[in-house]
């Protein structure tokens, strides 16, 4: 569950939204300079909002009346951004287990042997970053996220710096997340299509504002 | 040329440890100063930046005679550190080291500041994320990411500190065995009448490990480079 009741202004543009949502995966649809990655990233905890609360999973992570901000570190969500954002010094292996070397879990090779088989990984394990391509890197980026065990999967426009074969390379991994890994997410994206093959709830948002919420239905 | 004399290589293996501990000591202060000013926006930011590039445009002697002044026996911290912690500067070569290292902290700071300026913040964040609490994500993500311009500034802040000599002998003197670095041996050989050859043994010296130390900074920047794109 996630409940999201925030203000934020960021320069001229200022960001008001308020929804709850049971659904597992949240579409949070807009065109670009709506202020889809700014609320990911409060939800993320990467920024703070400037009045409101955030709840994830039945704990307040956010509330700037009782001055409670849980950082990003301690929020146990995962995120993919946009642009992979692999650690270039380390190889996808290592990539693979940062998450849970930081939070200090125990070894899974259950978990890990799912998630790496999810998403057909498994032979890129000794390359370096710089040796994918972009529809390798943004898998190794999801299997880093997923193998962190996160309670909330955060997906930025995943697909948004792939071009449209990528994309279609992309997709079915995505679904297959949806169905099989069992984390709620948040999917963020401006193409309508996307959400319609992912989301199970649509967060429309416009100009810094929740215009509609609802099914899936709402994109149309 | 003859072979190097024992007195010359006393001189070279001095400024060899002087130069070495000088650099081992101001790495971590480097370390968290380039950090420091590459990341951080505070009150008295260009002062210290300003601080740390004196000893850069500063004459040499005036460096030296203000580290006499500050760390000689009567000195402020020199007599607080002689009386209680037994550690005396002022006419040993740990005074040497302590004047190569405070000469060669700018050059030394400098490649550490713009690697760690060169990485893409957006790295740290993701670590973030991933559960890795701010202290966790220097030493795993920023400090690797920063490495070969850590090592260049060390490798910068070494061959600096090997040459260095206006301030080491304002302070400490110029004592064969204790204080006589190659530079102050040089300046006293050129000054005796038959000490032309011996100087121009340790000139050559010299010139080899300060080239030695460009080229390998220049490795090290080289690397940095295919680091940060994940080769």
């Amino acid at each position: 569950m996630l409940r999201v009741d925030i203000e934020k202004q960021l320069g001229e543009f200022s960001l008001s939204a308020t929804f709850t949502s049971e659904g597992r995966v949240i579409g949070l649809f807009g065109a670009s300079g709506a202020g889809k990655t700014s609320l990911v990233n409060m939800i993320a905890g990467l920024l703070r909002p400037d009045r409101g609360s955030i709840v994830i999973d039945g704990e307040t992570v956010d509330d700037t009346a009782a001055g409670l901000h849980v950082p990003a570190w301690r929020r146990r969500i995962g995120y993919v951004f946009q642009d992979a954002r692999l650690f270039p010094h380390l190889d996808v292996a290592q990539n693979l287990d940062y998450g849970r070397r930081m939070n200090g879990l125990a070894p899974d090779p259950a978990q890990h042997k799912r998630v790496i088989d999810l998403l057909d990984i498994g032979a890129l394990q000794g390359r370096r970053p710089g040796k994918l391509s972009g529809g390798e890197r943004q898998r190794v980026a999801l299997g880093r996220a997923l193998l962190s065990k996160p309670r909330l999967l955060l997906l930025d426009e995943p697909l948004g710096a792939l071009d449209e074969g990528r994309k279609l390379e992309i997709l079915p991994y995505l679904v297959r997340l949806r169905d099989e890994a069992n984390v709620p997410m948040v999917y963020v994206s401006h193409d309508a299509a996307e959400l319609r093959q992912l989301a199970t709830q649509i967060v429309m948002l416009k100009q810094g504002r929740v215009t509609s919420f609802g099914g899936v239905k709402v994109l149309a | 040329m003859s072979e190097i004399s024992p007195a010359e290589w006393t001189a070279i293996l001095l400024s060899l440890r002087v130069a070495i501990i000088a650099t081992l000591v101001a790495t971590p202060f480097g370390i968290a100063l380039a950090w420091l000013l590459a990341r951080r926006d505070f009150w008295g930011k260009p002062l210290l930046d300003a601080l740390v590039h004196l000893p850069l445009v500063l004459p040499p002697v005036v460096t030296g005679y203000l580290l006499l002044l500050t760390f000689g026996r009567r000195g402020l911290v020199g007599g607080f550190l002689a009386d209680h912690l037994g550690i005396v500067f002022s006419f040993r070569w740990t005074g040497a080291a302590l004047a190569c290292g405070v000469m060669s902290f700018p050059l030394l700071v400098r490649p550490m500041r713009l690697s760690i300026e060169a990485i893409d913040r957006r790295l740290e964040q993701a670590a973030e994320t991933l559960g890795a609490a701010p202290w966790k994500v220097f030493f795993t993500v920023t400090l690797p990411l920063a490495l070969p311009g850590v090592l260049a500034g060390m490798v910068l802040g070494f061959a600096k500190a090997i040459g260095e000599f206006g301030a080491t002998i304002t302070f400490v003197s110029n004592i064969p065995g204790e204080t006589q670095t190659i530079s102050s041996a040089i300046y006293s050989l050129i000054q005796t009448p038959d000490g032309d050859a011996a100087a121009g043994r340790l000139v050559i010296v010299s010139i080899v490990l300060a080239l030695g130390a460009l080229i390998a900074a220049e490795w090290f920047a080289r690397r940095a480079t295919a680091r940060l794109h994940g080769n």
